[in-house]
């Protein structure tokens, strides 16, 4: 049995000219790059090649880049971070109730550190309104932070217009990008954006590596301390190796943006399309027109998410739902529930299913056979 | 007859030895082995950790040694519905209930053999220390031959239809056998503890879990006689023939429970643990199961609590669908909500739940 990868919201394969790029890394440049020694210098300037273009992917300068251990560490440092150091400007963070669990648990440790949070809702096509985003602006509001795309039903969230209505408050902005960085067209200046994460390992980069763009205009504070490195905001000694893997992933993101966008939507589109030839009963959670080519989060009435995601994986295909409890049980989506309520049972039947590079249009086929397959013996 | 290549077995593991050597066994008899972990109850200790995460942690960490794919489920709400409730229920009505019982007839033998026949399984597989027989067609259960270990008890509400689609690698095993395989292959739960008590409670305090979901309505210790000797805190933390926390004091023989008097909330106390009001000659069961038809009335053995040694009965089916057991020789501290199960030799016949005490062809009122 072949096996068929659909879950390309949560990691992808890297690409073979990453890898190509990163084995000579590895085999020869061992240098620290703080050392100011040859070894070092050559290290420092794989790093500093890197941060080049991270920052030209998102029209920053190379100073506002941090690099990060990933997604999760650069929401941290982002919202602790600034929430820490602009505590004499205010005491209150606004955020949504569809965060990536990165976020959404910092906000609420935030709020045991004494922050109040302000949890936006969202409508059932799993978009936050930025009227009540402007509702919840207080004088005190230092932050918002409200992802770019929500990374389990692919919704695209109305980032200019929130950096809109943000231009003339104190609050910074940050958004989670790791769902959008690599498809969608990225200004940080243009957009209003102050803070912005971007992960490598899910834009076939290596894992283990992100970065947060913070504008220069920000005030951020440190969460560890050690050396001088990332000037202070992330000291540790940097995974060069993994820094020049991530910019090639940048650079093949940038260069492929459009064409990739376009293959993931036809994939997306023949499998849906496909469900639909055998007769699958489905509902699409989210509004299909403002969601991201990668991820469709389907509802398939009459089954169980538990019963459908094993089958998958018993019959080669993997995909995923919501977030699994530390017991390995599937929990019922935050997201969903926040969409359709806590009772809908879209919130107990429904699997995500994401695209990319290890998709072919024959594989994705298949895999919407099996799917259909699974679907018609488990609702028969 | 499918190769066992082509036959897949999902497997109910725990985290505990007994269901990672199943799984084992399997695996080496070349079966396509499948492990599921149920998750039957939600709950945190005290540091906000999920107590299922670190049983979870071993199915996943043996399944790796095992390579064999892992999975979980969640039976949190059918467990509560059908488990649970009756479990507070029968605390109520002053019983002392077998949730391991009922646990296996609801949950294990039946959401979970539905989930597992969905995932196209041929069989589903425990750890229980019981062995399934296909007699010509007749699916019957027999004992574990590991004495100790025995578990037919608790599987004695499952039909010979379910028993079809059972398998019970461990039955043919003794427990040293089964820790001595589980360390010859490293398992990583080979020498981890075996669960003790209810598994939703654990390790904890019975009596104050409790307490959390029951109010406690304290009331008086009384002889049969009428003689008061006390206070009780609440007639659920008691039950029949028990004999610690009474905190009677004095000369002579122990005090026991003999019984409860939920109406006027008294819980009767008795001197010496072979006190004749202990002692009964036969019961009534409800909540019949026979695993294969039986006749009218006939002979066999029983237990009436886990871990007992058999004794001769005479069971006669009643027109309401209950059956009255006669005992061969009288009975201690037979106890209302408990399982009673018949055996034929090995055979596992069925059982029921133990609904009334009967001494001298009369009910025992005050046993409850």
């Amino acid at each position: 049995m072949n096996h068929i990868y659909l879950d390309h919201a949560a990691t992808t394969p890297m690409d073979s000219q990453v890898v190509e790029a990163m084995n000579p890394v590895m085999t020869n440049i061992f240098g620290n790059p703080s050392s100011v020694h040859s070894f070092g210098r050559k290290a420092r300037q794989y790093l500093d090649d890197s941060r080049r273009v991270m920052a030209g992917s998102i029209n920053a300068d190379e100073k506002e880049i941090v690099f990060t251990s990933g997604g999760t560490e650069a929401d941290n440092l982002a919202m602790i971070g600034t929430a820490l150091a602009n505590q004499a400007k205010g005491n209150h963070i606004i955020t949504t109730v569809q965060e990536h669990h990165a976020a959404l648990h910092t906000a609420e440790n935030l709020e045991k550190q004494g922050f109040e949070v302000t949890y936006l809702p969202v409508n059932d096509k799993g978009c936050v309104n930025v009227d009540d985003l402007t509702a919840s602006l207080r004088d005190d509001t230092i932050l918002v932070s409200i992802m770019y795309v929500n990374n389990e039903t692919g919704v695209m969230q109305p980032i200019e217009a929130i950096g809109d209505s943000l231009k003339d408050h104190q609050a910074y902005f940050h958004t989670d990008a790791v769902q959008a960085f690599g498809l969608l067209e990225i200004d940080v200046k243009q957009l209003g954006i102050d803070l912005l994460t971007v992960s490598s390992h899910k834009i076939n980069g290596p894992k283990g590596i992100g970065f947060l763009y913070v504008s220069n205009a920000v005030k951020i504070e440190a969460l560890q301390f050690g050396g001088e490195q990332e000037r202070k905001r992330r000291p540790g000694t940097e995974n060069v190796a993994a820094a020049v893997g991530f910019k090639k992933a940048v650079e093949l993101a940038v260069r492929n943006k459009a064409e990739r966008s376009e293959l993931y939507a036809a994939y997306k589109n023949q499998f849906l399309n496909r469900l639909s030839e055998n007769g699958i009963n489905y509902e699409i959670n989210g509004v299909p027109e403002q969601t991201i080519s990668t991820i469709v989060n389907l509802s398939f009435p009459g089954t169980n998410v538990e019963a459908l995601l094993t089958n998958f994986d018993l019959s080669g295909i993997s995909a995923s739902s919501g977030s699994a409890c530390t017991a390995g049980s599937v929990e019922p989506s935050h997201v969903l529930s926040a969409m359709y309520g806590k009772d809908s049972d879209r919130t107990t039947n429904s699997v995500r299913f994401s695209f990319g590079l290890f998709n072919t249009e024959e594989n994705v086929m298949e895999a919407a056979d099996r799917v259909a397959h699974i679907v018609e013996r488990l609702t028969k | 007859m499918k190769s066992n290549s082509d036959t897949r077995v999902v497997v109910g593991m725990s985290g505990g030895v007994d269901s990672s050597v199943a799984a084992l066994l399997l695996k080496e008899q070349g079966y396509d082995v499948v492990g599921i972990f149920m998750k039957n109850w939600d709950d945190t200790d005290e540091n906000g950790v999920c107590t299922a995460t670190e049983d979870y942690d071993d199915v996943v960490r043996v399944c790796n040694q095992l390579d064999i794919p892992y999975f979980a489920v969640n039976f949190e709400k059918q467990y509560w519905e059908k488990v649970f409730t009756y479990f507070l229920d029968e605390y109520q009505a002053g019983r002392t209930p077998n949730p391991d019982v009922m646990c296996n007839k609801e949950i294990k033998f039946k959401a979970f053999l539905d989930h597992a026949m969905s995932l196209g399984a041929d069989y589903l597989a425990t750890g229980h220390y019981a062995q399934v027989r296909n007699n010509d067609g007749t699916f019957e259960m027999l004992r574990g031959i590991d004495d100790n270990k025995d578990q037919t008890y608790f599987l004695n509400q499952l039909n010979a239809e379910v028993l079809e689609k059972v398998m019970f690698p461990l039955g043919h095993l003794n427990k040293s056998e089964v820790r001595q395989i589980a360390q010859e292959h490293d398992l990583v739960t080979a020498s981890k503890k075996d669960s003790t008590g209810i598994c939703f409670i654990g390790e904890r305090n019975f009596k104050e879990f409790l307490s959390e979901y029951l109010p406690a309505q304290p009331g008086t210790m009384k002889t049969l006689d009428g003689v008061e000797k006390g206070r009780h805190e609440g007639l659920m933390y008691y039950t029949i023939g028990q004999r610690q926390g009474l905190g009677i004091g004095g000369s002579g023989e122990p005090w026991f429970v003999v019984g409860k008097d939920l109406k006027a909330n008294i819980l009767y106390v008795g001197q010496g643990f072979h006190n004749d009001k202990l002692y009964s000659d036969g019961l009534i069961a409800s909540e019949v199961n026979w695993i294969n038809p039986v006749a009218e009335s006939f002979t066999c053995t029983a237990k009436f609590r886990y871990r007992q040694k058999d004794s001769g009965v005479t069971v006669t089916k009643m027109d309401d669908g209950n059956v009255y057991v006669a005992f061969d020789e009288t009975q201690r501290a037979i106890t209302p909500g408990q399982a009673v199960v018949f055996y034929d030799g090995d055979v596992c016949l069925g059982g029921g739940t133990i609904d009334e005490v009967i001494k001298n062809e009369s009910r025992l009122d005050y046993v409850g």
